[in-house]
């Protein structure tokens, strides 16, 4: 479905119109809000596990670790929103966006691209290629570390909401189960804040990959995620 | 056969007078109309007490101990007057064989009708040989009782979840109940041990409704682990201030705010203690100036220190929690991703120069 129609498309297209709308505004707008939310996620879960130093005065005069769980619960309601929001997106945008839900691992051609991907990231090829939408790296590295993540995060922290909620309350009957299952709610918590580190780590390539892609791959990543087209430089 | 709670009642110096009398009141405060006196007073005149087997498997006694204490209602009330605790050799006078054929009996008498209490769990290993009840192992006393039970209470942690004695590496297979008994309904009472008004309340419900009380996910009563201890923590007000305790010498501690940073396990842990507190509502852990060590939650020997709350993930490494292995994790990454950044700065200079060179030799 990628690969090789994005790579015929590039081949024609970067010739002649040196431009391809790929990122609709609904995904454009989901990316930085979604960027925004993580950020905000990653702070306060940090300090929700680790609290800052105690504050002196009345317990009633201070609020600060309520406002960090509000922050944290705030921006969780905007990510599992604008998730289901993409979700949806996948199903009647363009088919570059459904690339982070799904892999084409029948396809051995795609595999081929994976791992030229892979030697051009290991400096053992000289020219990258051009692609319309992710590159088949990318692709995998997004379906694994952001979208299967990024839903797995939302049901431990959703169970671990509901907890607070109460019994019987919406997050408990729709996300309890994920507590017993991994062994209670101190591991919850525990797996909730790796999988955090785990999604810090992928920002990190993440935002170099992009960075070093628009550098060097003779295409526009990170305007693209702004302006919805990617542009082709030779 | 067991007496009535009639008997029970004339036993104690309640007259037929003030027995009716206690009838017509209920008949009157229940809403049902005169007709139903008769009734109750038939009901109490007749219907036997549940008889009660207390079974003692790989365990220390704590639940005893801590259900002897209890003060709503007395354990002296709930023993000699609402339940017919047949068996429990921990309490009963008789001893030996006389004390074993009291099982046979309340099996065949009452079968399909009596309730079993297990303290404690059967250890599996070695055909069950490290835990011998009467001369044989206690897996095989237990199957045998809870054969013909109505219920099963799982009295604390090690019934429930096999607490220490399951504790990694578990040499002994110490498995909990609801493994080994697994076509009856049970009633999982964890703690270690449970408050002793958490216990007899639950007996209490059992067998005033004749059922079991309402259970959640694990099979916990929701009325007493429907909630966790850091939801009515009296100390809650500290944590959402942002005021904890930093070390257990330090001004904060004295003045009793939050335990959160010292390890407590109230944010994850079901039960009662905040609420109904312990030894007739004196004091509990946290209002003595301790963290909650989750004694009631699944397998908590085994979720690292009981001083730390992002705790030890066994699976990765001997001292390794979230936050050491996520960020060596985040930091390796970032670290790789400077060398990467640095290789490919380096390969484009040298590309660039073979780049000039080229375009130099064209002019």
């Amino acid at each position: 479905m990628l690969s090789q129609q994005d790579m015929l498309e590039a081949e024609r297209h970067g010739r002649q119109v040196r431009s391809i709308y790929v990122y609709e505004a609904p995904v454009r707008l989901w990316h930085w809000i979604n960027a925004l939310a993580m950020v905000v996620l990653a702070v306060s879960g940090y300090f929700i596990g680790k609290p800052l130093p105690t504050l002196p005065g009345e317990a009633s005069d201070n609020f600060l670790m309520g406002y960090i769980r509000f922050a944290h619960f705030a921006a969780a309601y905007i990510f599992a929103v604008g998730l289901a929001g993409r979700v949806y997106w996948a199903f009647v945008g363009n088919h570059h966006s459904r690339q982070i839900f799904k892999l084409p691992i029948f396809n051995s051609h795609w595999w081929s691209e994976v791992f030229f991907e892979l030697r051009w990231y290991l400096f053992l090829e000289k020219q990258p290629k051009k692609y319309v939408g992710h590159n088949p790296m990318a692709q995998l590295m997004m379906f694994f570390f952001f979208t299967v993540l990024a839903f797995g995060m939302l049901c431990t922290g959703f169970a671990l909401y509901g907890e607070g909620l109460g019994l019987g309350s919406w997050a408990d009957r729709l996300f309890g189960w994920v507590i017993p299952l991994l062994g209670g709610s101190m591991q919850t918590h525990s797996l909730h804040r790796l999988g955090m580190w785990i999604m810090m780590s992928f920002v990190v390539v993440h935002v170099y990959a992009a960075i070093r892609e628009d550098i060097m791959s003779r295409q526009s990543l990170i305007s693209t995620m702004i302006s919805g087209w990617r542009m082709f430089k030779d | 056969m067991t007496e009535t709670f009639y008997e029970v009642l004339r036993r104690q110096g309640i007259t037929r007078r003030s027995f009716m009398k206690f009838c017509s009141l209920t008949a009157t405060s229940l809403g049902l109309g005169s007709a139903f006196v008769p009734k109750i007073a038939h009901a109490l005149e007749n219907k036997p007490r549940t008889p009660v087997i207390w079974l003692h498997g790989l365990e220390c006694t704590c639940c005893s101990e801590s259900f002897i204490r209890s003060a709503h209602p007395l354990t002296k009330d709930v023993v000699l007057s609402m339940l017919s605790l047949d068996y429990d050799d921990t309490l009963m006078a008789a001893a030996g064989h006389q004390a074993e054929a009291i099982i046979e009996e309340v099996k065949k008498k009452y079968k399909g009708n009596y309730i079993v209490a297990v303290e404690g769990n059967p250890p599996l290993n070695e055909d069950g040989m490290f835990c011998i009840h009467g001369g044989r192992p206690f897996v095989e006393v237990l199957k045998e009782t809870c054969a013909d039970a109505k219920a099963i209470i799982s009295w604390g942690a090690c019934a429930s979840y096999g607490c220490v004695q399951a504790a990694k590496p578990n040499p002994t297979r110490a498995t909990p109940v609801h493994k080994v008994i697994t076509d009856k309904p049970i009633v999982r009472v964890p703690g270690c041990p449970p408050i002793a008004e958490v216990m007899t309340g639950v007996v209490t419900y059992m067998l005033t409704f004749d059922k079991i009380p309402e259970l959640d996910r694990q099979g916990r009563p929701k009325m007493f682990y429907g909630q966790r201890i850091h939801d009515k923590c009296y100390r809650r007000p500290h944590f959402d201030a942002g005021q904890f305790v930093e070390n257990w010498d330090d001004d904060a501690a004295r003045k009793g705010y939050c335990l959160y940073k010292m390890g407590c396990k109230g944010p994850t842990t079901y039960n009662a203690c905040s609420s109904m507190r312990w030894n007739g509502g004196v004091s509990w852990p946290v209002q003595s100036g301790h963290g909650c060590i989750g004694c009631s939650e699944d397998g908590f020997w085994d979720k690292g220190s009981f001083y730390d709350r992002v705790t030890d993930i066994k699976q990765f490494a001997i001292e390794g929690n979230a936050d050491k292995v996520g960020g060596t994790a985040a930091g390796v990454v970032g670290a790789a991703v400077a060398a990467h950044a640095a290789v490919t700065a380096l390969a484009r200079a040298r590309g660039d120069k073979q780049g000039d060179n080229q375009n130099s030799g064209d002019k």
